[in-house]
């Protein structure tokens, strides 16, 4: 499977701090793979520099094959910053007008139309920006990285002024996204949310990723739980293979068994792991 | 380069849309009428009575005198108006606007920053000289109906006025790489002040015929070479004059008038692909 974004020994200074410090990421095509990471972690600097917005000190990036930042890479790309604004004056429909010229989009009026249906603001194509609330604008944010039909987005904080029926909504665009097989790079403080709908994660602490695979990878398992006449008894250290022999065993002790639960650490437990201390 | 003319279009978009056009337009207005206002007063006087007996004897030409004197102060507000548009067009084009978070979805688009730069400061260039024109040409028509007097040149210092404008347009942008949008446009002034400064020493240095102050002048004017085209528009206004008409011309207020010779166009094109070129440098290694 081709990458659409790979890192290789990313190093990036400001200086004397070392935000990144020999990063290696790749994402696949048509997966979506969550960045997770403390403030200052690092990942928006390796996100702008995925983006050419920032040089890498060493290192190096490709996007879709190409170098990240040359005209070839951003031409296959969409992004949505962290912190970004558009201008108040223009509606809706004028600001992705101006990003499909930009982009060298021929898609005209129907991709426009597409994308601010896919983003559930139909009906607020001629709504000035400045009269949109900050999750109507988040939502055209994410219309305007669509743009130009992308084969990889770097989305950096797409959901941090949504509300949870927002968030939804672009829970599940991304999940529409991964079905039209466009790539995306999903760097979220939302945990439940990245492990909702990523394939994959990698968790940055301090510029160096730290723990990177599937959810189910990284979780460690944490026993079995059983619903039983007397209660619920934890079999501690048990995994999913044991579940039979246990229900088996305590049947044959004359046990009902109402329910069984195979526990594993949750994302949250394992990025607070990863992190360690520098969580919060 | 193909995306010059869509950020074209989008910069001048803006400007109207931010009403930037608006409140120019409102100035300008008062500053016409202002100007109207002086025109005819200063004719109206001149005309109602006799030249004193000295300037006759010295064969001054009081309407030209007054006409000359009119239109230089008006070209001085021309470029001094021309400047405050430049620098509201550009002082936030790259720092400012990355900083508000503008910038950053229009630069990972395909067209590139030089495209981004080109356009910003040919949408400023363009519609800051085109305002200077007009400017130029509403008062020059005050001065001609208000005391039948034009200036012996009009197309030579209405053109260095609209290139003096682009080069500050120029310089604005230029320095929005490095400055926050407030730091940016005190810089812009003070440079343009400084400029003005030195067209004054420049007068200075003539009345006392100090050739180092004429020389801190002239390669004041060199180095800001909007101060040059200023000057050279000066002169060419009262460009036939003679004797103690063109000598009292000097005295003037305005008299920071300076022949800049057969180089100042060469030169301000040159100054104007340096600084775009650094500009371009400069903005391709920034990190937004």
């Amino acid at each position: 499977m081709a990458s659409s974004f790979t890192a290789r020994a990313l190093v990036k200074r400001y200086g004397s701090v070392t935000a990144l410090d020999g990063v290696d990421v790749h994402v696949e095509d048509g997966e979506l793979v969550g960045l997770l990471g403390p403030n200052g972690a690092g990942k928006s600097t390796l996100v702008k520099i995925g983006c050419g917005l920032v040089r890498a000190s060493a290192g190096e990036a490709l996007v879709c094959g190409a170098r990240a930042g040359s005209r070839e890479a951003r031409s296959a790309m969409g992004y949505l910053a962290e912190l970004f604004r558009f201008p108040g004056w223009a509606t809706a429909d004028e600001l992705l007008t101006l990003h499909q010229r930009l982009a060298g989009s021929s898609g005209g009026a129907a991709e426009r139309g597409e994308l601010l249906d896919l983003v559930g603001l139909a009906e607020a194509r001629r709504r000035r920006v400045e009269e949109m609330s900050k999750g109507m604008q988040q939502r055209l944010g994410i219309a305007q990285a669509l743009v130009g039909a992308p084969r990889f987005l770097f989305l950096d904080e797409p959901t941090s002024a949504l509300d949870p029926g927002g968030r939804r909504t672009v829970r599940r665009l991304l999940e529409e996204l991964r079905d039209r097989g466009i790539a995306v790079l999903l760097n979220s403080h939302l945990l439940s949310e990245v492990e909702l709908v990523c394939d994959r994660v990698a968790i940055l602490s301090r510029g160096r990723i730290v723990a990177e695979g599937r959810p189910s990878e990284l979780a460690r398992p944490r026993g079995v739980e059983v619903d039983v006449d007397g209660g619920t008894r934890l079999f501690a250290g048990a995994v999913r293979d044991d579940a039979p022999r246990i229900v088996a065993e305590l049947v044959a002790a004359g046990e009902q068994v109402y329910g069984i639960r195979v526990l594993s650490s949750t994302l949250e437990e394992i990025y607070l792991e990863a992190v360690g201390e520098e969580a919060g | 380069m193909r995306g010059v003319p869509v950020v074209v279009a989008y910069a001048l978009r803006e400007s109207l849309r931010r009403r930037v056009f608006l409140v120019v337009l409102v100035l300008t207005a008062g500053f016409v009428a202002l100007y109207w206002l002086g025109a005819n007063q200063a004719f109206a006087t001149i005309d109602e009575n006799e030249p004193p007996p000295a300037a006759v004897l010295a064969g001054v030409d009081d309407r030209t005198l007054t006409g000359a004197t009119l239109f230089g102060l008006s070209m001085f507000g021309t470029l001094f108006l021309g400047a405050v548009l430049a620098a509201f067009l550009t002082l936030g084009v790259v720092r400012g606007d990355a900083e508000r978070g503008l910038l950053q979805p229009l630069v990972v688009r395909p067209i590139g920053r030089g495209a981004l730069l080109l356009g910003r400061f040919l949408a400023a260039a363009a519609v800051c000289a085109l305002y200077v024109l007009v400017v130029f040409a509403l008062n020059l028509w005050i001065t001609w109906s208000a005391g039948n007097w034009r200036p012996d040149r009009i197309a030579e210092p209405a053109v260095q006025l609209a290139a003096a404008v682009a080069v500050i347009a120029a310089l604005s942008l230029f320095g929005s790489i490095f400055l926050s949008s407030t730091a940016n446009g005190i810089a812009v002034f003070m440079v343009f002040g400084a400029g003005l400064v030195a067209g004054l020493l420049g007068q200075i240095g003539e009345v006392l015929d100090s050739d180092t102050l004429a020389r801190i002048a002239e390669v004041s004017a060199w180095a800001l070479p909007f101060e040059a085209l200023y000057q050279d528009g000066l002169n060419a206004i009262t460009a036939d004059e003679s004797g103690f008409t063109e000598f009292a011309l000097q005295l003037g207020p305005f008299g920071g008038a300076q022949s800049a010779g057969p180089y100042l166009w060469p030169w301000t094109a040159a100054y104007l692909i340096a600084v775009g070129g650094a500009a371009l440098v400069a903005f391709a290694r920034k990190d937004l």
